[in-house]
Parts: structure tokens; C-alpha cells; sequence
């Protein structure tokens, strides 16, 4: 379904992975690991199609991917349906009703975006996935801000998503509970990556005031 | 698109949308001026097109970082770049939603504006016409600058920088449209080149535009 073969990504000009390669099927869970900085999020939004690749392969089926990011995508004037339905429309997806129960936001229908927790924000991003009706689904860091019966529902919901032929690629730190290949970036780090030569100070190590500003 | 276009006319004329900022600014800087260099009405009416006229472009400038920046920030324009949509029908889509929101209420308003500077009457339709024809430009001209600067906390200096230059020929020939209306000239010169620019503006823009947006959201 989705294919990647000896990717390598750079950010902001700097190489940060090289030589990735794996294979997602129908039905598949895989989740992307490695410390801060690695590059997951740069994989992601290469895999998602939103930077080019340095080099290598990425087949992916036309316009089958949903991706879903640190940020939500939400209007903040813009109820929790409007939102839904926007996304939804755009994307020619299936009706709304399924992805508002499956992210239990039916009791928040009228409510307005900014008005929503950072929790319920995020479960409202991840209920626009549902209403994409797109079988890949591309995911970074999706259970922040989630309390625990979130994350459940999320996890509810991926393998809801697998059992009917999706596949999900999904960068986290944490246990999903779900039954998943894991796949550990560590040993793809690009030579002279960001991180490797100078591993970051410790935090009551003086720091440069201006070194900050690399991360943002 | 038509959904996008909906949803960005929607999110202008809600709270925050920033809808009467450009008509605000526009009254404010009509109403200043007479303070300014006097009530003559002699002189008021002479320089009424020119006045009219950049206090459109300007109360149009206001606005323009606010066309991709709220969605950059939002995340919005990461997905609607992999969604099934042409990234240029995007960047038309919300060229026209500025246009509507604010270029629009410029072109309606203007004739009102027009008697406080004592618009010669003849004047009145050119205003209209050449306000209605120029200001598409200003705001696809100025989605393309949007698109630009894109990626930049607080691009809007560097914004202004980069569309004022774009924006002289449309002004100059707008407001040539009306001073050859109030003075009862032919207008048919500078009336075709206005809307020669906004053709070819609206035509050709939308694509610079997706191709700026692409290399900013890498």
C-alpha cells in the first residue's frame, strides 16, 4: 500500500535521515520511534508529499493519504461541526455522524473551536482522519494532550481503520496498546545530522541564549 | 473550492475576521483628509480620484497577511496542500474570499467617501467601474505576496515591500480612470489597461502563488 525504499530527507537544507526504507500493508500498523530531533516529523511530511524527498523512493496510491500534524487544522471561530464538515467536503469523504461518535464529540456539535479543551481540539483533529475517508493514514505525535481514555478511543478508532483495510504510519513516544510493527530511526541518522556530533547541553549545562532558536 | 471559499467569507465577517478593518481604515483616511490640507472644494475635487484610490490600495494592504498566515499557523495549509484540491484553485479560492471581503465594501463605500471630498458628479460611475475592475488585482497581486512571505513571524513589513511596487500600475491607471472621468475625457485607454492588469493578474497569479506556497511549506 505504501512503499518507501532508501529515503533520505533533509531539513532546513541539513540531511537528517538517509537510506530509510520499509513497507506498509493493508491493515498494518507501523510506528515510527527515535529520540527528539531525529527527523520523524521530517519523514512524516516527506512521506505525507509536503517537502521533497533527497533521494529514493516513495510509492504511495494517489491522493490516499490523510496526514495529521502537531497542529489541528481548526477554526477557532468555527463550531466543531462546521470544522467537521469543512474537511469533509473538501476531502469528498463520508458524513461526519461516525467520526463524531467514534471521538465522543456528539455532546460538543455546536460548540466553537476555541471555545474546546487542548484534549478535545486534538480529538476533534483526529476525527477530521475519519471524515478524509482516506486508507493511509499518516500520523505525528497524535496522542498529545490526550488523557487516557483519549488515547483508547484513538486506539479504538486505528484499528477500527485497519480491520477495514487502512494502514497508519504514526510517530509516538508512547504505548498505543496496538498490535504494530516498530520501527526505531536511530540507526538511519544522516551523517553530520543536527544531534550527532554535539548532543544537546544538559539542562544546567550554560547554554548560548541564541541556540534556542534552532529548535523553533 | 467553493466550500473554501464559503468557509474563508465565513471566517472574514465573524468576530476577528478582520472584515472592517480595511473599510474602517478607508473611512478614517477620507474623513482625515479634508482636515489635512484644507476644505477648498476646488482643490478637494482635483485630488478626490487620487485620494480615493490609494486609500483603497492601502485599507487592501491591511489585510494581506492574514490571507495564508491564520491557516499556515493553524495547520490548515498543510492539509489542504495534500488534500484533493489544486493547490492554485486554493489560492484562488481565498484570493477571491479577500477580494469579497474586502475589496468589495471598498467599491461600495467609495461613491459614499466620494462626497466628503467632493467628487465631481461625472466621476461617481468611473469610481465605481475602476475600483470594481482594479481592486481584484490588488488582492490577487496581494495573495501572491501572502504567499511569499508565508513562513515569516511578522512577514508583513516585507509583504508591503514586495506588493507596493506591483500595485503602481494598477493605481496609476485607476485613478487616471477617474480624473479623465471627472474632467469628461474619453476613459477608454486607461479603463482597458486597468482591466488588462486584472486579467492577466487573476489568470496568471494563482499559479505563482501554489508554486510560493509549496516551497514555503517545505
Amino acid at each position: 500500500m505504501l512503499t518507501v525504499d532508501a529515503l533520505s530527507c533533509a531539513r532546513g537544507g541539513l540531511a537528517v535521515l538517509h537510506g530509510v526504507g520499509f513497507v506498509l500493508n493493508p491493515g498494518e500498523v507501523l510506528i515510527l520511534r527515535g529520540p527528539n530531533g531525529i527527523g520523524k516529523t521530517t519523514l512524516l511530511r516527506t512521506v505525507a508529499g509536503l517537502q521533497p524527498p533527497v533521494a529514493g523512493r516513495i510509492d504511495a496510491p494517489a491522493e490516499g493519504l490523510a496526514y495529521a500534524a502537531h497542529a489541528d487544522g481548526l477554526k477557532a471561530q468555527m463550531t466543531v461541526v462546521e470544522n467537521l464538515e469543512f474537511w469533509s467536503a473538501i476531502f469528498g469523504g463520508p458524513p461526519i455522524d461516525e467520526a463524531l461518535r467514534a471521538f465522543d464529540l456528539v455532546g460538543l456539535r455546536s460548540r466553537l473551536a476555541q471555545n474546546l479543551s487542548a484534549g478535545q481540539k486534538r480529538r476533534l483533529g483526529l476525527a477530521r482522519l475519519l471524515v478524509t475517508g482516506r486508507p493511509v493514514w499518516i500520523l505525528d505525535e497524535p496522542t498529545v494532550s490526550l488523557d487516557r481514555a483519549s488515547v483508547a478511543l484513538f486506539a479504538d478508532a486505528v484499528r477500527a481503520h485497519c480491520a477495514a483495510g487502512g494502514s497508519a504510519l504514526i510517530a509516538t513516544h508512547i504505548d498505543l496498546g496496538l498490535q504494530a510493527e516498530v520501527l526505531d530511526l536511530t540507526p538511519f541518522r544522516a551523517e553530520g545530522a543536527p544531534g550527532e556530533a554535539s548532543p544537546r547541553p544538559r539542562a544546567d549545562a550554560p547554554t548560548d541564549p541564541f541556540d534556542d532558536e534552532a529548535f523553533l | 473550492m467553493i466550500r473554501l471559499f464559503l468557509r474563508d467569507l465565513a471566517l472574514g465577517v465573524r468576530a476577528g475576521g478582520g472584515f472592517g478593518l480595511g473599510l474602517a481604515f478607508f473611512l478614517i483616511l477620507v474623513v482625515l483628509v479634508p482636515f489635512g490640507v484644507g476644505p477648498e472644494p476646488q482643490f478637494l475635487s482635483r485630488i478626490a480620484p487620487g485620494i480615493l484610490w490609494v486609500g483603497a490600495l492601502l485599507a487592501c494592504l491591511l489585510s494581506l497577511d492574514r490571507i495564508f498566515q491564520l491557516d499556515f499557523e493553524d495547520g490548515s495549509l498543510d492539509l489542504l496542500a495534500v488534500a484533493p484540491v489544486p493547490l492554485e484553485g486554493v489560492t484562488a479560492a481565498k484570493a477571491l474570499a479577500h477580494w469579497v471581503t474586502t475589496g468589495l465594501p471598498l467599491v461600495l463605500i467609495a461613491p459614499l467617501l466620494g462626497v466628503l471630498l467632493n467628487l465631481p458628479g461625472p466621476a461617481y460611475s468611473y469610481m465605481i467601474l475602476s475600483l470594481a475592475i482594479g481592486t481584484p488585482a490588488l488582492s490577487f497581486i496581494g495573495a501572491f505576496g501572502a504567499a511569499l512571505t508565508v513562513g515569516l513571524k511578522r512577514g508583513g513589513l516585507l509583504l508591503s515591500l514586495l506588493v507596493l511596487p506591483l500595485y503602481v500600475p494598477t493605481l496609476i491607471f485607476g485613478a487616471e480612470t477617474v480624473r479623465r472621468g471627472a474632467e469628461g475625457l474619453p476613459v477608454g485607454t486607461p479603463l482597458a489597461m486597468l482591466a488588462g492588469i486584472s486579467l492577466a493578474v487573476v489568470a496568471l497569479l494563482p499559479f505563482a502563488a501554489a508554486a510560493a506556497l509549496r516551497i514555503n511549506l517545505r
